[in-house]
């Protein structure tokens, strides 16, 4: 094994696997509650691999939105993808040549996690390890993953409701607290808050929209008001 | 088309709509200008969604969250917070803090009724 790769799996193997496991186990049992299989839940993980956008797809789908409102809402809480995997990769290409293909395959490895971990990281690692060590580390982080979703799902029906209340809590807990703790900016912070209050109008009146107009109409709202405030200055 | 085939085909073009961004990354490396226009309209649309969604679950949620009141889901909100700003950014104790409120919240108020 290349040790770069065992160096990105132990690093991996601690805090990034079990915050990425308590996220998980959330998610396992909250897909218990709305009925999925387990085969479901671990081809969701492997091929959706962004705990927002499988939110997102179980929270509509139990609303019964449309199918094409489902996916546009997915897309568009994937969107952070983009700017991630456009700064992660040039990071790994140094001097050999990798196939397109293999890249295309790293870049559905790329997590708000691995990649937030990785980017910090890479500076000072000479160019040659990135690519193995970012390979070992998302490997420990998927696998911690499926086995939590795992364990949520088989768990939560053997557990106190007490604690059931608290894994379900998990999740949306995670990801307020990475959010709001982790916004540095205040652009950031004005979408948040447009797309939180955007989302609770428009579930009012259209609870099938609600998370697409969250982003679309809070997100532009938060724009607008950051070229206002930019413009200001 | 059986219910279950149907959320397989959802979670497929779900796991489609995902990939584009990733793939579009890949083969735009170094062509978007990370401080263009473009590129902070989408990141605020992408977070501003994801406040939305967990909006929703925290005020609105669906399944074993709408069991439990939304003081008790927003207080928790505010433990996690506060916790994992008092450690310093210790997402462990900001997690643990936030559960283990939420659910000694709910066990007092059943023990009350």
């Amino acid at each position: 094994m290349n040790p770069a790769f065992r160096a990105g799996a132990r690093e991996a193997f601690g805090v990034p696997a079990a915050i990425l496991g308590a996220g998980f186990i959330g998610y396992g049992s909250l897909v218990a509650d709305a009925g999925y299989s387990i085969w479901l839940t671990l081809a969701a993980t492997l091929a959706i691999w962004a705990l927002p956008g499988q939110l997102v797809m179980l929270e509509m789908h139990a609303a019964d939105a449309a199918v094409v409102a489902t996916m546009l809402a997915v897309s568009l809480s994937a969107a952070r993808f983009l700017p991630m995997t456009l700064t992660l990769m040039p990071m790994m290409r140094g001097e050999k040549r990798r196939s397109l293909w293999r890249v295309l395959f790293a870049a559905q490895l790329v997590s708000m996690t691995t990649w937030a971990v990785t980017m910090r990281r890479f500076n000072g690692m000479p160019v040659e390890e990135r690519w193995h060590y970012f390979l070992g580390f998302s490997a420990v982080c998927m696998s911690a993953a499926l086995v939590s979703a795992m364990v949520g799902q088989f768990l939560i029906g053997a557990l106190p409701p007490l604690a059931r209340y608290g894994l379900a809590l998990l999740t949306p807990l995670y990801f307020f607290v990475t959010l709001v703790g982790e916004a540095r900016d205040r652009s950031t912070f004005a979408a948040l808050a447009c797309g939180a209050a955007t989302a609770l109008i428009l579930h009012a009146m259209a609870p099938g929209w609600s998370l697409l107009g969250a982003g679309l109409i809070g997100g532009t709202a938060a724009w607008l008001l950051r070229r206002a405030d930019v413009r200001q200055r | 088309m059986s219910a279950s085939a149907e959320l397989w085909l959802l979670m497929l073009g779900c796991a489609g709509a995902t990939y584009l961004w990733r793939g579009l990354g890949v083969l735009l490396s170094g062509r978007l200008e990370p401080r263009s226009a473009l590129f902070e309209w989408i990141s605020c649309v992408a977070y501003a969604l994801v406040a939305g969604l967990i909006a929703r679950i925290i005020v609105v949620p669906s399944g074993l969250l709408a069991q439990t009141g939304m003081m008790e889901r927003l207080l928790a909100c505010a433990v996690a917070y506060a916790a994992y700003r008092l450690s310093r950014g210790n997402m462990f104790i900001g997690l643990l803090g936030g559960v283990l409120f939420f659910a000694g919240i709910i066990y007092l108020r059943g023990a009350i009724h």
